[in-house]
């Protein structure tokens, strides 16, 4: 007791105050919240052998909805990358009516419960919705196809690359973009060697957890999808279909994939970015 | 390359609403070779008389003014194409680029046709970094560097292309006093080796009058004075130049018969009856142990820094609206045994005046009192 007394005494003074206090409570709710989840879904695979873990993971309909996921999320993650990056321009760069407004609107996706932006989007661009009308004769069908899966995704997902990179370019003084042009740059060459790389990090990353929310998205996407076997089922869709015939550690195999997937994404991007930030604050990576 | 502006404004804001004139039409003269300061408050216009010469803010179109460097008309030419070197206050280097990348950027973006090839370019800038004492840098980032160097990388950066012109907004505003100097010395070494045309923009009037070869003092978006630092501080043209050149000491009173007299302080002046305003210098002020004939200006010494080449002293008296301002050698500090609290009279060396209707004529009175 003596020697905990005096280190704690010894210990510089700290300006938050309760270190422990809140570092145990952040733990408890982390653990709670993320990781007792998480472990649930390992428990339910504990019945399961490696054998039988690969059958479920490789079956033919569940790795053709891989494809389609994966495939719908990069081209979601794309679009939302360049129009996000353009959004966020906008909204920075440039005072006009109505900014506000744009700017609030950004996070309607989030706000929104994904079911009602599915329904909405599956009424609009179905054979017989707005869209849909219009685009059919062009021989451009939206629904039901990985066209609408994608357009579910890039929804949902845009406000990632919006809100990752809008502060980036906050912070990006105009004095930058000022001096490759004394320097006699082009605007499109001061783009791309001078602004681009400062909003290079942020835009990976926004665009990198839009893929990522894209990959698990559920509510937005089975409306429009028309989940054909083989062709339009996503892989949260074969997770509850899995659900409903009540094999639990089918589902759990096919989740940790997903779970796998994302996490090792987000870990990479992670370890990215850190490389890149130390280079612009002065270390030597 | 001498830089010639006719008739330049301008204002910011739409018409109807809110408009602001940053700069009121003015007209400027800068010779070839030469390093001219814009000095004045913040506000004066001197930061966007700077902005529209280098081209980063167009002046208005009415009254159409004119910029010219040389025989060149730049008025619509847009900045990327006007051969100038601009240098930031907080020097706007490119983070993600080495120190080497950043000096060669210029030369990096010029059209395959003009662009030296790599090799040339990369003994370019080795000789620039080397005249910025900045060759060991060349693969550091900006992040990794010392205000001052980033300032030097920002300035061999803004030479690399040759410009005909050197453009610099406060360009050590962002450093510390003693950089600051070191930085102000070089520069002026530098204008001198290389000879070209530079203009500064600073709020410092020490900066200013150190280092140009002429300063151009404005306030509310009008030029007040364009002279040497010599002359703009022996003949200042009107009061704000005089106040903003230095500090200041008021006298205000009733002048009757050749006599000022403002409470129990009187001073002899040659000067028509009425209502008057003496400005005086703090070395224009001597302290004595009694009056003289002329001068019967009694003061209590409130505060003493004997810090520097002169001593400062603050004085007080009940005629006084604001505290005096003297300096005095080290030697009549000892002599007069100053000390706070102490009962002085002070006599003017010298005194100046601005009366309000000769507002540009630059009057001034001399020795009124020896």
């Amino acid at each position: 007791m003596i020697t905990l007394a005096s280190l704690a005494g010894s210990a510089p003074k700290r300006v938050l105050p309760g270190f422990g206090l809140s570092l145990g409570i952040s733990l408890t709710f982390v653990s709670l919240v993320l990781l007792l989840p998480l472990t649930g879904l390992f428990g339910q695979l504990a019945g399961v052998s490696l054998a039988e873990y690969w059958a479920i993971i490789t079956e033919g309909r569940v790795v053709a909805s891989y494809l389609v996921t994966i495939g719908a999320a990069a081209v979601a993650a794309l679009i939302n990358a360049a129009f996000g990056l353009l959004l966020a321009w906008v909204l920075v760069r440039y005072a006009f009516p109505g900014k506000r407004l744009l700017d609030a609107l950004m996070d309607l996706p989030f706000a929104l419960p994904t079911a009602v932006a599915g329904i909405t989007l599956a009424t609009l661009y179905s054979s017989n919705g707005w869209m849909g009308q219009l685009l059919e004769p062009l021989g451009l069908e939206v629904a039901y196809t990985w066209v609408g899966i994608a357009l579910a995704m890039a929804f949902t997902s845009i406000p990632f690359v919006v809100r990752t990179v809008q502060p980036v370019l906050e912070d990006l003084p105009h004095e930058v973009d000022e001096a490759a042009m004394t320097l006699g740059a082009r605007d499109g060459v001061a783009f791309r060697r001078v602004i681009l790389p400062h909003l290079w990090p942020a835009l990976v990353t926004g665009t990198g957890l839009a893929f990522v929310r894209s990959l698990g998205e559920f509510g937005a996407i089975i409306f429009i999808a028309g989940n054909m076997p083989y062709e339009t089922e996503i892989t949260a869709l074969m997770i509850f279909v899995k659900l409903q015939e009540y094999d639990y550690a089918g589902a759990s195999a096919i989740a940790s994939v997903v779970l796998a997937v994302s996490l090792l994404l987000l870990l990479a991007i992670n370890i990215w970015q850190g490389r890149f930030v130390r280079r612009l604050h002065g270390g030597n990576g | 390359m001498s830089i010639r502006l006719h008739n330049v404004a301008k204002t910011f804001g739409k018409p109807g609403r809110g408009q602001t004139r940053a700069l009121e039409p003015v007209n400027l003269d800068i010779h070839d070779g030469e390093l001219v300061g814009l000095l004045g408050p913040s506000g004066s216009g001197k930061t966007t008389l700077l902005r529209i010469i280098a081209g980063l803010e167009s002046a208005d179109r009415e009254p159409a003014g004119r910029i010219l460097f040389g025989e060149r008309d730049v008025t619509q030419v847009h900045v990327r194409d006007r051969r100038i070197g601009f240098v930031f206050q907080h020097y706007a280097l490119f983070r993600h680029m080495t120190v080497f990348d950043n000096v060669a950027f210029g030369l990096t973006v010029l059209p395959r046709k003009q662009r030296p090839s790599s090799g040339e370019i990369r003994t370019r800038v080795l000789r620039l970094l080397e005249m910025v004492q900045l060759e060991a840098f060349a693969g550091r980032y900006p992040a990794q560097l010392s205000g001052g160097q980033q300032q030097r990388v920002s300035l061999a950066r803004a030479l690399a292309l040759r410009p005909d012109v050197l453009l610099l907004d406060e360009p050590f505003g962002a450093l510390d006093a003693k950089v600051r100097q070191e930085l102000r010395r070089w520069l002026r070494h530098l204008h001198d080796e290389l000879n070209f045309t530079s203009v500064f923009v600073t709020h410092d009037q020490e900066e200013a009058l150190e280092l140009s070869d002429r300063v151009v003092v404005m306030s509310n978006g009008r030029i007040e004075q364009i002279d040497t630092p010599d002359a703009l501080y022996r003949a200042p043209a009107n009061r704000f130049v005089f106040e903003f050149l230095g500090d200041v000491n008021h006298l205000e009173g009733e002048v009757r018969d050749g006599v000022l007299t403002c409470g129990d302080a009187q001073l002899a002046v040659e000067l028509p009856d009425g209502p008057e305003e003496l400005l005086l210098r703090p070395h224009e002020v001597r302290l004595t142990e009694t009056p003289s004939a002329e001068a019967q200006l009694p003061v209590t010494v409130t505060s003493i820094s004997p810090v520097g080449a002169e001593v400062r002293v603050e004085l007080e008296a009940d005629w006084l609206s604001a505290p005096w301002l003297a300096t005095v050698r080290h030697a009549d500090f000892e002599r007069l045994a100053l000390a706070r609290g102490q009962r002085l009279y002070a006599v003017p060396r010298r005194w100046h005046r601005f009366p309000a209707a000769a507002v540009r004529s630059g009057q001034r009175h001399p020795e009124a009192v020896s």
